[in-house]
């Protein structure tokens, strides 16, 4: 796929996987802010390959992700939806795509974004998760009734 | 209307947000205080029953009147009337503090100086929870009371209501703009510069279709409107005390104004009420600040049988 898309910088930039997940067509520069979604850190174990602004036939522009050795959950994937939705993931079993699906913007999100409210009760010490409704308007936090409508990743948390 | 929790088997009931209810819902609230107004209902409905009071910010008129209100229903309270009197004091959370209270009532009314406090509280309360205003968020019984105070002298469909004031601060404007909307109201707002409606409220009230107009002066709009809604104009938003009275002297409700106002007309304030309103008004008919006050307890005896029978 990324060969037909831009075969000379493709082989350089991403190798190919064994195993794990591909996240295609995040929104060009935006792949940062989907490892930091995913809670992907230089800590944790997972081995990471990420090419930003790799021509794209569709998006002009566009970054990848690669996993090695992590096959995404449904949840995880759907984070990405809130900054990049037109994002695809690609499951990848001995160098096979054996599973591609497109991402789908969750109902509710917990734990992943700060409520940019600084007199929300979800900014103190009491024992919860930021939780928000996911609407048209954007993200719509369950305790101050605060709108994010924009910059989602600005508060990732 | 309600969020309904289930914890240990029960499901309570929990009033935080004018925006839970439906028009369906408020009216029926709206009914059962007129009853009880009318002195129809058991003073014994919640005897036995305990109304812990938590006010972790002053208030005057509606701690009391929630008091007021389960002591007419037979039953009692208990309250922490500040954060320097109870454990949160001592570092405890309010999730904490919400589960420790819930073994010692059988209703929690809350008012908490974060927004969202009452949520989080009916999350971790194992009783009903009432939000009695969380910081700048909601205040769901006031905004019942002055709708209840607004249909005792007109039916609350398709009526003109003028806000004064800061409309960007008040919470009390804000939930009843939006409670307004169910009942097809046109909103006038009148507000000094950089105390206007908040632009997310605005918009979000203009796409439930309400009409809303803004006006430099009340004169501007007095011949049209059935409610004038009072409220105060923080001295602290302003850089210094000129330019407060200069600005609050401009918004002030006087008895030559309303002399252009229409007859059945009323004049509302959660109060306190500082200098926006002459006490003249207060003996013209159009006054009903004192009145909607008083409102305050057969609403909240509503509220309290509705979330604790």
């Amino acid at each position: 796929m990324k060969k037909q898309e831009n075969p000379e910088n493709e082989g350089l930039l991403v190798r190919r996987i064994q195993n794990g997940t591909v996240i295609d067509h995040i929104a060009a520069g935006e792949a940062l802010n989907v490892v930091k979604i995913l809670g992907i850190t230089g800590t944790t174990t997972e081995s990471l390959s990420i090419a930003t602004n790799v021509l794209s036939g569709q998006m002009g522009k566009k970054d990848i992700v690669k996993l090695s050795n992590r096959e995404l959950s449904k949840e995880e994937v759907d984070r990405i939806a809130l900054i990049s939705p037109r994002a695809t993931i690609n499951i990848i079993r001995d160098y096979k795509v054996c599973e591609k699906k497109g991402v789908e913007i969750p109902d509710m999100i917990e734990g992943l974004v700060r409520c940019p409210n600084p007199g929300c009760i979800s900014n103190t010490n009491e024992p919860i998760r930021s939780r928000f409704i996911v609407t048209p308007k954007g993200l719509h936090c369950t305790y101050c009734e605060w709108v994010i409508a924009r910059d989602i990743t600005s508060n990732i948390i | 209307m309600y969020k309904r929790g289930i914890r240990g088997g029960v499901v309570t009931r929990h009033i935080i947000s004018i925006g839970d209810f439906d028009r369906r819902q408020i009216d029926r609230l709206l009914d059962n205080a007129k009853r009880i107004d009318a002195q129809k209902y058991d003073n014994n409905a919640l005897y036995r029953k305990i109304l812990a009071t938590l006010f972790f910010e002053p208030s005057t008129r509606t701690r009391m009147s929630f008091e007021a209100a389960i002591a007419r229903l037979g039953g009692t309270s208990i309250s922490v009337d500040s954060v320097e009197a109870c454990s949160i004091a001592k570092g405890e959370t309010l999730a904490d503090t919400i589960r420790v209270v819930s073994g010692y009532a059988d209703a929690i009314v809350i008012r908490h100086p974060k927004e969202g406090a009452a949520r989080l509280a009916a999350q971790f309360a194992s009783v009903p929870v009432i939000n009695a205003g969380d910081g700048a968020g909601q205040h769901p019984s006031q905004t019942l009371l002055d709708l209840y105070t607004i249909r005792q002298s007109m039916k609350l469909d398709e009526i003109n209501v003028a806000l004064i004031g800061d409309l960007r601060y008040g919470r009390t404007a804000h939930s009843l703009a939006l409670a307004l909307s169910l009942y097809h109201a046109r909103l006038h707002t009148i507000s000094p510069k950089g105390l206007e409606l908040p632009t997310s409220l605005h918009t979000d009230l203009s796409e439930r279709g309400m009409e809303i107009t803004e006006h430099d002066t009340i004169g501007d709009v007095i011949k049209e409107v059935d409610v004038i809604y009072v409220t105060r104009i923080q001295r602290e938003r302003f850089p210094d005390s000129a330019s407060y009275f200069n600005v609050t002297s401009s918004y002030r409700i006087t008895p030559e104004l309303l002399t252009g106002a229409k007859k059945h007309a009323i004049v509302l304030h959660p109060l306190p009420r500082v200098d926006e309103i002459d006490p003249r008004v207060d003996l013209l008919p159009h006054a009903k600040y004192f009145e909607q006050s008083r409102n305050g307890v057969p609403v909240r005896m509503a509220m309290l049988l509705q979330v604790i029978q």
